[in-house]
């Protein structure tokens, strides 16, 4: 730790004193072709300065042209999140000095978002459910990536000199803004990353972004402020900048909160100002002082024409979205009757979409469970896989369910079978055959093994005799071990009832 | 002096298409009178002798070759150096860009070079387009050729004296306060400013983008309407750029008649502030188009006096912001200063050094009229002044199909003259700044001479009409030279210091 390092309070004591007011500015990459001004290619991880055309490098006399992919992906958003879609809107030219930014002004929108008015429903771990107001989602650009070099830190305080990549300059992003999240007292920080997974997911499953966080495709900037228990007036924030992991949106929030509250504790004022995170110290540092009159000298792009939208378009781009998510869950686990706590299980997981593309397949909701949440997650951690990635088809688990339904196999030979399946030995009625994995459906084989086992266990046969039939367990073991587990287990049993002439 | 050079675009046209005369004779008779004039005249800032003439014998290779061209295959033409050009440098008059080449073509250029048109170079403005005299080009300011001790105006006074010197016969410039037709004006030549839209802005040098167009400067009105042809119509990297298409324009100069037309005198830009001579000019001017037959009537356009005030709060605001870019980070000069300087401080020496004081006036006029604070009350103001001149020209188009007034106020002025006083320089473009702020089109076309110095007459037409500019003004030429008994361009002195 440095010796930046701010005094904090613990957060249960935090939350005794002051009430936390959030809001979140979440920036999301849209995955479009091309940039949101010119034809260059929106590609990451490309040699710098590659992807880019005169218009990226601003060149003299260049022109921008809307990209109208990015303008129907922001409207989907904006309709995912529920937003009023503005009928008319423009850009406009945030105007401020930075090498990154090539025109040294950033197009954005600024007082006509292209959505507005909206809200999302943010459900906690415990079913615990958060509206959360959307003030407004509006189109920019990115900027381009600096890399400082010759100093020790990577920062620039010390480089000798940077170098600039205008690769990212112009990819189309959406702004997604909240409007003050009140009341959401010790649960804040779970929420805040909560709200972020939702943002995620959603675009996600719109298909407008690739949301890979670790790649900057969705990136949060979170503010927070407390205040004072019974206060209605809201205190000074402070802006967190380029929280860039679920986990880190979470301890960001949480250290501000502790943060705030030991200074606002100790008589002292909060500075309103961006903070950066580190990941490593899981603190924040003073970042460059905000304040409201931040003088960007905003004014309409000239360049630009106003993007007007209608009710046909917006209606047909409505009817492209996919399911929310949110209503997406709520529909699988009312079909498959599942408990709050299992579902839940299934999602954290990650293994809802298998589930579904299983029980399609015809195989039962709570057969597909066990075999998902079961063995296949189990393999999938030992291989440090997600369990989607280990190559199980939902054909494959209906072709097992059906050896097991149809007694060829029994669930302890199904492993096998799967292990026998996922090291590429075939199907699974090609690796039964292969390994000899077939349980022994011959009653005389299996009397023989029973006959074995009730000579070397009289007393136990005594017992059962006697009445007492959880003992036919060690019975049922043994002939399992003389078959080498290659037994229907239920069958057994009743064969011993049967020879014992013990009714079942 | 080569016969050549004195011919019309629409002249040449002809003769190379009739392959009477080549294209390698146009083009060299053209590089043979700039050698011979520009060093008195200043109006080329490069002469691109090699590609020029690469192009045109090209031209006449595939004209004997029986291939069908375009009518001006092989006229050459000179281009203001605010329009990029792939292999040539381009300046836009600063020292900002001394040595930059751009890598892209204008859409302007490469429809000229679609055209099979060679280029001749690239002519002198005053820096970025700011300035009504090119005395602010930091590379000399170019001279009359009327009078080598006079303005040729500007911004694009290097293509209006290139026409107006016989140096070539077409011309680009840009207007975005009047750069065509003021130069027009006072050299004696045609000068159009396109309906905002109607020409294709990618590629030139941004000033105010919401107020730049691009447009011809010629010798005869048809030229125009011929080149305009070639450069107008919708182009995609433009969003601005109108989707009509370019319309009959040089049919509609051939169709030179103002019978039964509208003319509508704006009573607000003549009369007080317009020089005696200019005025006289402006009147014959109506008198002529009466018996004609035109029905000249008298429009009111009340808010026109704030178009200047409105004017120099917009236009600054957004050359603010367009200047930005130049910063030494990716193209053009970057001055380091001594010590271990920040980026900020390479951007702030590199500005300094780079930029003129006009260009510095206008930026910093520019990024407070845009300041928080003030917007509303500075550029929001000047927005609804627009507002207001647009609807007088609604009003006006209601009783007349074209407006017209005397171009400039004066004519071309001594050099020097108004260069400690800004304001008197801006006082210039008070007629023509109206025709931007509302987007219209409009056109300067020579009135004849007052005390040996050439006055224009400006017509403007609703937007989208340019065609109506093209039949007034060709008629009006018409009529004018009927009286002369030639071009007004013909009574021109012979240049001083030329052998």
């Amino acid at each position: 730790m440095t010796a930046e390092t701010a005094e904090i309070l613990s957060f249960e004591e935090a939350m005794e004193k002051f009430d936390p007011v959030l809001g979140f500015e979440v920036h999301v990459e849209l995955n479009t072709r091309t940039k949101m001004f010119s034809s260059a290619p929106n590609a990451f991880g490309d040699t710098p300065n590659t992807n880019v055309t005169p218009v990226d490098l601003g060149l003299p006399g260049v022109l921008p042209v809307i990209n109208r992919v990015a303008v129907e992906s922001s409207i989907k958003i904006g309709l995912a999140l529920n937003c009023k879609i503005a009928e008319r809107c423009h850009f406009a030219r945030k105007n401020y000095f930075y090498p990154d930014t090539p025109k040294n002004f950033q197009t954005s929108q600024y007082d006509e978002p292209i959505a507005y008015d909206g809200s999302i429903d943010i459900e906690l771990a415990d079913g615990t459910v958060f509206t959360i107001e959307i003030e407004r989602a509006h189109m920019e650009e990115d900027a381009g990536k600096l890399t400082h070099m010759g100093g020790s830190t990577g920062r620039i305080q010390g480089a000798e000199f940077s170098l600039v990549d205008y690769n990212r300059a112009g990819v189309p992003l959406v702004e997604i803004v909240t409007k003050p999240i009140v009341g959401a007292g010790e649960r804040a920080p779970e929420l805040a990353k909560a709200y972020v997974a939702a943002i995620r997911e959603i675009v996600k499953n719109l298909g407008v972004s690739d949301a890979r966080m670790e790649r900057g495709n969705v990136r949060c900037d979170a503010n927070v402020s407390l205040k004072p228990k019974g206060q209605e007036k809201f205190g000074t924030r402070t802006e967190t900048k380029n929280v860039n992991s679920l986990r880190a949106v979470e301890h960001a929030v949480r250290y501000e909160i502790q943060r705030h509250a030991a200074v606002l504790d100790a008589g002292g004022t909060i500075t309103q100002e961006t903070r950066h995170w580190h990941e490593d110290t899981r603190s924040t540092t003073a970042g460059r002082p905000k304040s409201d009159a931040d003088d960007y000298r905003y004014f309409p792009e000239p360049d630009l024409v106003p993007v007007v939208t209608d009710d046909a378009w917006i209606e047909k781009l409505r009817s492209e979205l996919p399911e929310p998510p949110a209503a997406r869950r709520k529909r699988l686990q009312a079909d498959w009757g599942y408990s709050d706590a299992e579902f839940r299980d299934v999602v954290n997981a990650g293994v809802m979409d298998s589930i579904e593309e299983t029980v399609a397949a015809g195989v039962k909701p709570a057969t597909a469970r066990k075999w998902w949440m079961g063995e296949i997650s189990r393999r999938a951690k030992v291989a440090d896989l997600e369990p989607a990635e280990l190559g199980v088809t939902p054909a494959l688990i209906v072709e097992l369910q059906g050896l097991i339904d149809s007694g060829k196999i029994n669930d302890k030979l199904s492993r096998e079978v799967l292990d026998g399946v996922l090291a590429g030995e075939g199907t699974p009625t090609e690796v039964v055959a292969q390994r000899g994995l077939e349980v022994v459906s011959d009653d005389g084989a299996l009397l023989e093994a029973i006959d074995g086992a009730l000579a070397a266990q009289p007393d136990v046969a005594d017992k059962i005799r006697g009445g007492k039939l959880q003992a036919v367990g060690a019975i049922v073991g043994g002939v399992m071990k003389a078959t080498r587990g290659q037994a229907d287990a239920g069958r057994v049993r009743q064969l011993i009832l049967e020879r014992l002439g013990v009714e079942g | 002096m080569s016969d050549l050079t004195r011919l019309s675009a629409a002249q040449l046209a002809e003769k190379l298409t009739s392959r009477e005369i080549s294209a390698v004779e146009t083009v060299q008779a053209h590089l043979d009178r700039i050698g011979e004039v520009d060093p008195a005249i200043n109006a080329f800032l490069h002469v691109n002798t090699d590609e020029a003439l690469r192009v045109a014998s090209e031209v006449d290779k595939e004209r004997s070759l029986g291939d069908a061209m375009h009518p001006l295959a092989g006229v050459p033409i000179a281009v203001k150096d605010l329009i990029v050009t792939k292999g040539q440098p381009t300046t836009a008059g600063s020292k900002i860009l001394e040595g930059w080449h751009s890598p892209y073509d204008a859409t302007v250029v490469r429809r000229l070079r679609d055209a099979k048109m060679p280029i001749l170079g690239k002519t002198n403005l005053d820096e970025f387009a700011m300035g009504s005299s090119t005395e602010h080009s930091a590379y000399g300011p170019t001279r009359n050729p009327w009078d080598l001790e006079r303005i040729p105006g500007g911004s694009g006074g290097g293509s209006a004296a290139a026409v107006a010197a016989f140096e070539a016969p077409l011309a680009l410039g840009t207007d975005t306060g009047g750069s065509i037709r003021q130069p027009g004006a006072v050299t004696g030549t045609v000068g159009v400013k396109p309906t905002y839209g109607g020409v294709s802005r990618y590629g030139a040098i941004a000033m105010a983008s919401s107020l730049d167009q691009i447009g011809p400067v010629t010798r005869t009105v048809l030229d125009s309407a011929m080149l305009h042809e070639v450069i107008g119509g919708h182009d995609p990297h433009d969003s601005t750029s109108l989707t009509d298409p370019v319309g009959a324009l040089v049919e509609a100069a051939r169709n030179a008649d103002v019978k039964g037309m509208r003319i509508g005198v704006i009573k607000e830009l003549q009369g007080e502030g317009y020089q005696e001579g200019v005025q006289a000019r402006f009147n014959e001017a109506l008198d002529l188009l009466r018996q004609a037959g035109a029905d000249v009537v008298e429009v009111s356009c009340p808010n026109f006096k704030y178009a200047l005030g409105a004017y120099y709060l917009i236009m600054p605001s957004e050359a603010s912001s367009n200047l930005a870019k130049y910063d030494g980070v990716r193209f053009g000069l970057r001055v380091v200063p001594d010590g271990a300087p920040t980026i900020e401080r390479v951007m702030g020496a590199t500005r300094a050094a780079g930029f003129g004081d006009e260009v510095k006036r206008r930026i910093i006029l520019g990024t407070y009229a845009l300041s928080a604070g003030y917007y509303d009350a500075y550029y929001g103001s000047a927005q609804k002044v627009r507002t207001l001149i647009q609807r007088d020209f609604d009003a006006a188009f209601t009783q007349a199909d074209v407006l017209i007034s005397p171009t400039a106020p004066t004519t071309a002025f001594k050099l020097g003259e108004k260069l400690d006083d800004p304001l008197a320089m801006y006082l210039n473009d008070v007629a023509t700044i109206p025709a931007n702020m509302a987007g219209v089109p409009g056109i300067s076309v020579p009135g004849g001479l007052s005390d040996g110095l050439p006055v224009g007459i400006q017509f403007l037409a609703p937007a989208r009409q340019d065609a109506r500019l093209y039949r007034a003004g060709a008629a009006l030429e018409t009529l004018l030279e009927n009286t002369w008994g030639g071009p007004l361009l013909a009574q021109a002195p012979e240049i001083a210091g030329v052998k």
